[in-house]
């Protein structure tokens, strides 16, 4: 089981590698110079050679990706051309509550996801299956950044019940420790929500489908002439068999949950690694989107590694197929 | 209970139903567009009398606002209409690029000796793996933003799992034994890749490529959401909720509107897919 997984790890880092080398093409590639945008539309020509030698952008290309790749490697990522602060203690600021959004919400989605499948694959072509059936196309449907604001409207504006943006209140500082957790709960509830909900459509969309597919299986036949009782059936034999694909799918849905993230942060002003990007991405802060991209490509693999795990660990057969 | 096939296919898939009628209706209405729509999208009169005015009102000028008019007093459903055309073929087209891509990355992949399949299906897992948005992000802000670089962009970054699903059929194809009976009879290979091939490509692709269209819609609309797609004046599902951020409290039905269409379409997509994914595997 360890020198597949290992194989993975390997791969893994060739993909991350692939990714930091694709964004350094892309943006050495377009048009707009980092230069040019830090010193605004007055600067002189002059001031604008001197800081692009300053940055170390007057050198050829793959000086500047060996030097930095080799920097990147060694855990020193610069400092962001817009701010001037440490790219590491930017990302280091952002990365927690993107970790803590995206982990909630994946939990959240994937408890009520395989809740609503198996309860439709229990009561097959019933009025419930059918009814969940909708909830979880219209889900599946419902794009985050549309959701988020509806979802503002309702529990902010009308029923004036959450706050709308940001990790923390204003005053969350002058709080005792009991207000203060309180307080980030309360900021937490409508990003995760959103991003919860437009997670749980497909998950509960792929249970049933799997549940599906394991339902004609003889040794389900075979569990009920046991004289087994219906529910653990279901759960004991049906679900765990099921359990394979939907691990799988866990692995392959973490960039997209990544990409609702980005979206969330956005609408919600949540202080994650998505909203460090999208205003990298729009100031062309060079070492910040290459960082900020990495750090995604590397909480993608890594979680495409757990789950590959964990398929390991729900099916024997592939444990087995790999011991020595 | 699951029907026997020949009721099945007497009988009208409900799903089949509402996709095809939500569909319809969205494709005559971006076709029809100036026909349905009472005003220009981006026509403006007198901004203060006009602006916010509610779902149903009729202005100073007596034009009727059947979804209201948004901050420059532009009607909503003439916006929504005309972004029906952008949403509705950006998606189209971004998938068209993907099928294009994907069948070809496939086939070749399918058909090819070790080095060059190898090569073809890493990349095929490299591009799986990259955060989709992250890209689209990057893509969009490096380069001005266009309708075409969003088409491009999507296209570029969707085609893998047509790829896979066709790399897949060209080699269970090629394992059966029909194959090298046709090959024995001195079929050639294009023969065999129009006859024997494609017709079993065909739906899976269809089913994809329709799951694409709905996830290719929302994607662009949330580039032009967040700025970085389809450029104001000219309306877009996307940037019309954008526009409608701002004003959610006083006029929440200019962020709704364009909201609600995008689900609906993007539900119609869904529904079609899945009906066809059934009918395929009862017919296996």
């Amino acid at each position: 089981m360890l020198r597949p997984l290992a194989a993975r790890a390997l791969a893994g880092l060739a993909v991350v590698w692939g990714v930091v080398t694709l964004v350094f093409i892309l943006l050495r590639a377009a048009p707009g110079d980092p230069a040019v945008l830090l010193l605004g539309p007055a600067a002189t020509a002059e001031q604008i050679v001197e800081q692009r030698r300053a940055l170390g952008l007057d050198r050829p290309p793959a000086v500047q990706y060996a030097a930095w790749l080799g920097r990147f490697a060694r855990g020193d990522w610069g400092a962001s051309i817009a701010t001037g602060r440490p790219v590491r203690a930017m990302l280091g600021d952002a990365w927690p509550a993107t970790a803590r959004l995206v982990a909630l919400s994946l939990a959240l989605s994937y408890a009520l996801g395989l809740a609503l499948g198996v309860l439709q694959a229990a009561r097959r072509g019933s009025r419930t299956d059918t009814a969940v059936s909708i909830l979880s196309v219209t889900l599946f449907a419902l794009p985050a950044y549309w959701l988020g604001l509806m979802l503002v409207l309702l529990f902010t504006y009308e029923l004036r019940l959450l706050p709308a943006f940001g990790a923390a209140g204003l005053d969350a500082e002058f709080l005792p420790p009991p207000g203060r957790l309180a307080d980030a709960l309360r900021h937490l509830v409508l990003p995760a929500a959103t991003l919860t909900l437009i997670g749980l459509g497909g998950i509960a969309r792929f249970v049933r489908g799997a549940m599906t597919d394991v339902a004609g299986s003889l040794f389900l036949t075979v569990a009920r002439a046991k004289g087994l009782a219906t529910r653990t059936v279901l759960l004991r034999h049906a679900l765990r068999n099921a359990l394979v694909p939907v691990l799988t799918l866990l692995g392959l849905s973490l960039p997209a949950l990544f990409s609702g993230a980005v979206f969330v942060e956005a609408i919600f002003a949540w202080p994650g690694v998505g909203r460090v990007l999208v205003e990298a991405v729009l100031a062309r802060d060079y070492p910040v989107v290459l960082a900020a991209t990495a750090v995604s490509a590397v909480l993608v693999v890594a979680g495409g590694l757990v789950a590959d795990a964990l398929v390991a660990w729900a099916d024997p057969r592939v444990r087995d197929a790999h011991a020595p | 209970m699951p029907m026997p096939p020949e009721a099945m296919r007497r009988a009208a898939d409900p799903r089949v139903v509402a996709g095809a009628v939500l569909l319809g209706v969205a494709v005559l209405v971006a076709a029809l567009a100036p026909v349905v729509a009472p005003v220009h999208p981006a026509a403006q009169h007198d901004v203060v009398a006009t602006r916010f005015l509610r779902p149903f009102a009729t202005d100073v000028h007596g034009v009727f606002h059947l979804l209201g008019t948004d901050r420059l007093g532009r009607d909503v459903w003439s916006r929504l209409a005309y972004g029906a055309r952008v949403s509705l073929g950006v998606g189209a087209l971004a998938v068209l690029l993907s099928v294009l891509i994907g069948v070809g990355v496939g086939t070749v992949a399918g058909l090819a000796r070790r080095p060059i399949a190898t090569l073809l299906l890493g990349i095929t897992d490299f591009a799986l793996a990259l955060p989709r948005v992250v890209l689209l992000l990057l893509l969009a802000a490096l380069w001005s933003p266009s309708m075409a670089l969003v088409i491009l962009v999507l296209g570029a970054t969707g085609w893998m799992t047509i790829a896979r699903l066709v790399h897949a059929e060209v080699r269970a194809l090629l394992a059966r034994p029909f194959v090298e009976a046709a090959l024995a009879l001195g079929a050639t290979p294009r023969r065999l890749l129009l006859r024997h091939l494609v017709p079993n490509v065909v739906t899976p692709v269809i089913v994809a490529a329709a799951l694409g269209v709905g996830n290719a819609i929302l994607l662009e609309a949330g580039l032009s959401f967040l700025g970085m797609g389809v450029q104001p004046p000219a309306p877009s599902w996307g940037n019309m909720i954008a526009s409608g951020r701002d004003a959610l409290v006083n006029a929440p039905w200019v962020a709704a509107a364009p909201g609600v269409a995008l689900v609906l379409v993007v539900i119609a997509c869904t529904l079609l897919g899945d009906a066809l994914q059934e009918r395929l595997g009862a017919a296996r």
